[in-house]
């Protein structure tokens, strides 16, 4: 066995009295799919910021491929090879779709910096970035504002950004929130199209849709980790059933 | 295939534009050349300012204490004998640059309105500092007496401002250029999002704290070159050009014309120059009056509300007939 893609041990989050992360562990390797699951207030999110970087842990470690990356800011990690996706639709809302997506591949590529090439120089990176939109089925809203877009093509463009990075770790954290169901369908078919190598971990809300797209599920409930295990294994878990999946069965 | 390439429009086109308009009333008004000059080194700190708020997203009330130390960095060392115009360029360049490097790795590490605040308290230390610093700046007093060499060691400044006028003109093309070429980079689209969404730029890998880092040191250069063009065309430097008032204004002027996209930076520097010296001879209290009223007409009214104002009314119209 191969070192793990993500490794998590012993995080630990306290915000004043708050204890919000308590000693969570948890391993991903290449072509897992790991759901995160676990009622409201149950540090999730908190555990994806966690890892992606956005908030230093107060205790415990981080490691990506076997590297620590526990004190290293979020740009860092991006170029180890971590990508995230956000719960609340976070992009820049006026600039082409095909620019944000070119943003990412311009840092994927460590172009960022260069300061004086004009952006319509760089023909290879455009065709990647056309082939992405059209691989999601948003080539007609390529030069589109991103706030013109409908709010399920707006999740598919922060897949979009994410997959752009060619990330080896995916953070995806509720994609499907707020997503209407006729679009429904569009980002299931693109959480299936993701690439088999990546290592994917998944919050989210909507049961059929964890129970059919992961492998192994973790639940938290205030801040710990309740059970772990196969799907079949959580469904039968008494402890789940009487902390969460009683509310959403 | 053009559909495929990530459009930017092309570089030249705004400066060149500029040049004509420049060279025009050049030509056209040759007894104006003063005010010709004042624009184009206004409209070059405008746009430096552009590159901090408009671009980046972060609002400023301290470009002043860039230009100003641009301004004396260019004064000194004319005064020390050093009187090649480009050479005091680069040194207004390097000194407004580097107080841009050095202050903004303390202020970047803030945003929205404590960043406003920190900008407006360096700006007030740079002014206290030059006030006490008499031996360097002359204190209240300002430095004079200084004069420039011949640009290209040919072209002698002469009284009636012609050669001022086309050196502040170029030196403005050139600098639009450059900006333009830069707004349009990786680098400036990336901090167009960083503008618009640090969380999204920092989740796509993107350092945001050096590369704002990187684009207010730009803007402090370019701040340093509109006060080194400010103290060579009039040959002196006084500490209003280190002043609040100074910051203020420009920050007007800039959304007059219209923020983020560079040539707005131009065309507010313009239309309030222009009203400054046309209005302010016919009376000093109405010209901040329509200084006033146009600022109210460009804030309340987005462009976006405004043009389908236009089109509802026209459009309408149209129809009907």
């Amino acid at each position: 066995m191969s070192t793990p893609l993500l490794e998590v041990q012993h995080l630990d989050k306290r915000y004043g009295g708050l204890h919000v992360t308590r000693d969570v562990s948890l391993t991903l390797n290449a072509g897992d799919r790991l759901a995160l699951i676990g009622p409201n207030g149950a540090g999730k999110t908190t555990l994806v910021h966690q890892i992606s970087g956005v908030v230093p842990p107060s205790a415990g470690r981080i490691l990506l491929a076997g590297q620590d990356v526990t004190q290293l800011p979020q740009a860092r990690r991006v170029r180890l090879g971590l990508a995230r996706t956000f719960q609340i639709t976070t992009l820049a809302p006026t600039l082409a779709v095909q620019h944000q997506v070119a943003m990412a591949l311009f840092e994927r590529e460590g172009l960022g910096g260069h300061f004086w090439r004009p952006i319509d120089a760089y023909p290879t990176l455009a065709t990647e970035a056309q082939g992405l939109l059209a691989q999601l089925g948003l080539q007609q809203q390529a030069h589109w504002p991103a706030e013109r877009l409908a709010y399920g093509e707006q999740r598919l463009v922060e897949i979009a950004l994410a997959l752009a990075l060619k990330p080896r770790v995916l953070l995806l954290d509720e994609p499907m929130a707020g997503v209407p169901q006729s679009d429904g369908h569009r980002l299931l078919a693109a959480l299936d199209a993701l690439p088999p190598e990546l290592a994917v971990l998944i919050i989210e809300h909507d049961m059929d849709l964890v129970f059919r797209f992961a492998r192994r599920i973790t639940v938290l409930a205030e801040g710990a980790v309740l059970a772990d295990g196969t799907p079949d294994e959580i469904r039968a878990h008494p402890l789940v059933r009487a902390a969460y999946l009683g509310h959403a069965e | 295939m053009s559909s495929d390439a990530l459009a930017a429009p092309p570089a030249w086109r705004a400066p060149a534009i500029v040049a004509a308009l420049g060279l025009a009333a050049f030509v056209a008004m040759p007894d104006q050349l003063g005010l010709l000059t004042r624009i184009c080194t206004t409209a070059l700190l405008v746009l430096s300012l552009d590159l901090v708020v408009g671009v980046a997203g972060l609002a400023t009330l301290g470009q002043a204490a860039l230009f100003g130390t641009g301004a004396y960095a260019a004064g000194i060392v004319a005064l020390r004998g050093l009187t090649d115009p480009l050479l005091g360029l680069g040194v207004g360049a390097a000194a407004g640059g580097l107080l841009a490097l050095l202050s903004g790795a303390f202020l970047l590490r803030y945003s929205g309105f404590t960043f406003l605040m920190l900008t407006v308290a360096v700006a007030q230390i740079v002014l206290s500092l030059a006030q006490k610093a008499r031996g360097w700046t002359g204190g209240d007093d300002g430095l004079s007496g200084f004069s420039i060499a011949p640009l290209f060691g040919r072209f002698a400044f002469d009284l009636e401002g012609r050669t001022a006028a086309l050196y502040a003109l170029g030196v403005l093309v050139l600098a639009l250029y450059g900006c333009r070429r830069v707004l349009h980079s990786p680098f400036g689209l990336s901090v167009r999002g960083i503008h618009q969404s640090r969380a999204r730029m920092a989740a796509l890998g993107t350092p945001v704290f050096r590369r704002l880092l990187a684009v207010y040191t730009l803007a402090g250069a370019l701040a340093g070159v509109a006060g080194a063009l400010s103290a060579q065309t009039n040959a002196v430097v006084g500490l209003d050009s280190l002043g609040f008032a100074l910051s203020a204004e420009s920050l007007v002027m800039l959304v007059l014309g219209g923020a983020g996209n560079l040539v707005g930076a131009l065309v507010g520097s313009a239309v309030f120059s222009l009203l400054h010296h046309t209005a302010a001879s016919i009376n000093p209290y109405h010209w901040l009056f329509v200084v006033g009223a146009a600022l109210m007409g460009v804030v309340l009214l987005p462009p976006e509300r405004a043009w389908a104002w236009l089109r509802g009314r026209f459009g309408a119209t149209g129809v009907a007939r």
